[in-house]
């Protein structure tokens, strides 16, 4: 009630979350493989040979490379991505595993501290829930759990190196189909130095029998990561697929420009889910992960389906567009996603819904919340092709400012080529209720909590969709990113 | 417990309390009465340490504390509760996680561990009967789509969750019929013991049917002017307010 008493409480609040919040930002100290900075031919070449691939693949690695030669980096989303300097990063890092005399499946024991740390367990015995983790640490594959029961049902799950070397025809079957290497800029430099990433096919009619998921870590310094991961649901198929991501604090931006190709057959069902935790930079804004990703499905199949889900409450900028290509019949597309934005970062997230199927259907559900001085956009296209009669989408999108000095944008765009098709669209600006924090206070709940208790209310038809292990993640994320958003 | 001294406030520059004395004792009912504008919901906003107000003079001592040198969730570990005029709505935030957060933090206050999930939900299903409010109700979001009568029985079952040692009814009557009244003041008067004392704060003699008050204290221009037995409300049921704002603005 002290007239002073607000702000001071306010910026003490602010330095406790700043030096606080963000929880995975140690170091592992581990001998890395690191080739030298710069990008040419020859750095992709080496990466190749590194791997030890086919001639196909570096050849696809050269084609987009000297398309990539010829592009420039996208200047219409609504974020400032500084002029990258792509000679000043190494494109290749490797954790140097030591196992002397241990068979090849044992794992290093420093970097089994270290996700044990991001709470991660690669010991399949040690964990609960059924879910299978691949492991990637810079830019190599660590640990695939569960690989052989997997297999016994036709499933494979792998490292995207291990893929191209087991599984070759399948790679090259759907490699670069769904997001060719001439898509855009990052696409492109992507395809031409990948360096690893997970590899899903589940075969005609089966129901992957537990969640899996991928963990994304960056460690060594000064590089970028640029893996690549291809999931194939054959018809009738379902799985459930998870990513995660961190990495550690540093005062350098770094780059992660990554790629997701999904393909969806006949009555196959995809679910993914992201959970998008990385570095976002100091309270000043500096440092952070620059998160600059292509994902895209094919609804190839008809009755198929694509569900995506994000929570995006990291990176210092976010550029992606989880999208659905509804090639298929009556193919189903789903967006839902919780972008959070606090102290300088920048979001520009959003999806596409390309319907080219007749009676498709889509929805988007977006929900944006922006604190401190950061700006969230919603960029998203629904285009309905005048041969896809019947079709449907819904689009819900809201945004929740938490503060005066940030921003909440949407740039819908939708384009409906036939008049039997339906498309909706709503949108919400609104900011957070001080009636609501007050209410909460009178309770006994404090306004840090208050705040995390309504964010996560305004986001849960989104962290509903999410696989219940995740979506209590998720929550405490939510809470913990917006620690200091309210003074 | 509660002594009020001398007590000003303001809102955007606006004074509206100026000079408020009061003094609250375990066991007691008061009921604050008074004409539109005459500073009641303002008493209970800065009782309970709305931010929208500033104190600009005065004092209240809760229980031996500085009441207005704590925060406002401070203020409801110690005992106090406001049932609002409007209680908000919190989209996707469901009562009993709601509930669940409000009790655990009041608990931690305390020293306390946390309820478990199963004895939490136990004392949600009796704290319920108390106004009648259904399973279904307690599991919706915090007052989203409730009618103004189960948004005022949801207030005192919040009530009768967090067991305060004061509880101010602000206009617990506005909007609500006769049968949801009477709901709303049962519950009031089952949570009513010997250690704990309500403010009503009411327009109308109708509540007071329900909830006897020890005490009626007329609020006006941001004073109580007037002090009796429940005998005033009947009267100023009566008369109305005209000749108290004539007797007052006579003497200014």
């Amino acid at each position: 009630m002290k007239e002073n008493e607000k702000p001071e409480k306010g910026n003490q609040i602010i330095e406790e979350a700043a030096q606080a919040e963000y929880k995975y930002g140690f170091v592992t100290d581990i001998d890395t493989e690191v080739i030298p900075k710069g990008l040419d031919e020859d750095v992709v070449r080496r990466i190749s040979a590194l791997k030890g691939e086919p001639d196909w693949l570096l050849e696809f690695r050269l084609k987009a490379y000297r398309h990539w030669l010829t592009l420039k980096a996208p200047t219409w989303g609504h974020v400032h991505v500084p002029e990258i300097d792509f000679q000043d990063i190494s494109y290749y890092a490797a954790p140097r595993q030591k196992k002397p005399g241990e068979g090849p499946k044992e794992i290093d024991p420093e970097l089994k501290k270290t996700f044990d740390k991001l709470g991660i367990p690669l010991e399949e015995q040690l964990r609960l829930s059924g879910m299978a983790v691949d492991a990637v640490m810079d830019s190599v594959s660590v640990k695939t759990t569960y690989r052989e029961r997997l297999a016994e049902l036709g499933v494979i799950f792998c490292s995207m190196s291990e893929a191209v070397k087991d599984y070759p025809d399948l790679v090259r079957k759907y490699l670069g189909k769904v997001v060719p290497y001439t898509d855009n800029f990052y696409a492109a430099l992507n395809s031409a130095v990948f360096s690893d990433g997970s590899f899903v096919y589940i075969p005609k009619g089966v129901r992957c029998p537990m969640e899996l998921s991928t963990y994304f870590r960056i460690n060594a310094a000064q590089t970028g990561q640029f893996e690549r991961t291809l999931i194939v649901a054959d018809d009738d198929a379902y799985v459930s697929y998870l990513e995660g991501c961190t990495a550690p604090m540093r005062d350098e931006n770094q780059l992660h420009a990554a790629i997701v190709e999904i393909i969806v057959e006949d009555r196959a069902e995809v679910k993914y889910s992201t959970v998008q935790n990385w570095y976002p930079g100091d309270k000043d804004g500096k440092g952070g992960i620059y998160n600059l990703v292509t994902k895209r499905g094919l609804c190839r199949g008809d009755h198929s389906k694509l569900s995506w889900t994000q929570v995006e409450t990291g990176s210092a900028i976010t550029w992606k567009y989880p999208s659905c290509v509804l090639k298929g019949d009556h193919s189903v597309g789903e967006f839902y996603s919780v972008a959070l934005t606090n102290n300088w970062q920048e979001a520009d997230t959003g999806t596409k819904m390309i319907h080219l199927g007749k009676n498709s259907t889509s929805t988007i559900v977006s929900k944006g919340i922006s604190a401190g001085h950061s700006q969230n956009s919603y960029r998203g296209m629904v285009k309905i092709a005048p041969k896809a009669t019947g079709c449907r989408n819904f689009t819900q999108c809201d945004s929740l400012l938490l503060s005066d000095t940030s921003g909440a944008h949407t740039f819908p765009v939708i384009e409906v080529g036939n008049d039997t098709s339906v498309v909706e669209h709503e949108a919400t600006t609104s900011k957070i209720n001080e009636d609501q924090i007050f209410y909460c206070n009178q309770r006994g709940i404090p306004t840090e909590d208050a705040v995390g208790l309504i964010v996560n209310g305004y986001a849960k038809e989104v962290m509903s969709k999410l696989p219940m292990e995740f979506a209590v993640e998720a929550q405490k994320l939510l809470s913990v990113s917006l620690e200091g958003a309210v003074g | 417990m509660l002594v009020i001294k001398d007590l000003q406030a303001s809102i955007e520059e606006k004074q509206i309390l100026k000079g408020v004395n009061l003094t609250v004792k375990p066991g007691e009912v008061h009921a604050i009465m008074g004409p539109n504008g005459s500073g009641k919901s303002t008493l209970s906003a800065v009782l309970t340490g709305n931010p929208a107000y500033t104190v600009t003079g005065g004092s209240v001592e809760f229980y031996g504390k500085d009441l207005l040198a704590l925060s406002p969730e401070d203020r409801a570990h110690e005992g106090l509760f406001l049932s609002f005029q409007y209680p908000v709505e919190i989209p996707g935030v469901s009562m009993v996680n709601f509930m669940r957060t409000a009790l655990n933090e009041k608990r931690k206050y305390f020293g306390q561990e946390p309820l478990s999930a199963a004895d939490f939900l136990k004392l949600m299903r009796e704290k319920r009967s108390i106004v009648q409010l259904d399973n279904k109700l307690a599991s919706r979001a915090v007052n989203e789509g409730f009618s103004g009568g189960e948004k005022k029985r949801n207030e005192i079952f919040q009530m009768a969750m967090l067991e305060p040692r004061l509880s101010i009814l602000d206009e617990t009557d506005s909007g609500l019929d006769i049968d949801a009244l009477r709901i709303v003041a049962n519950g009031v008067n089952t949570l009513k013991s010997k250690d704990n004392a309500t403010i009503v704060i009411t327009h109308y003699q109708r509540l007071l049917d329900y909830i006897k008050p020890d005490f009626v204290h007329v609020l006006y221009k941001g004073r109580i002017v007037m002090s009796a037995g429940p005998e005033l409300a009947l009267e100023l049921e009566e008369k109305g307010y005209d000749w108290i704002k004539e007797q007052v603005d006579a003497h200014q």
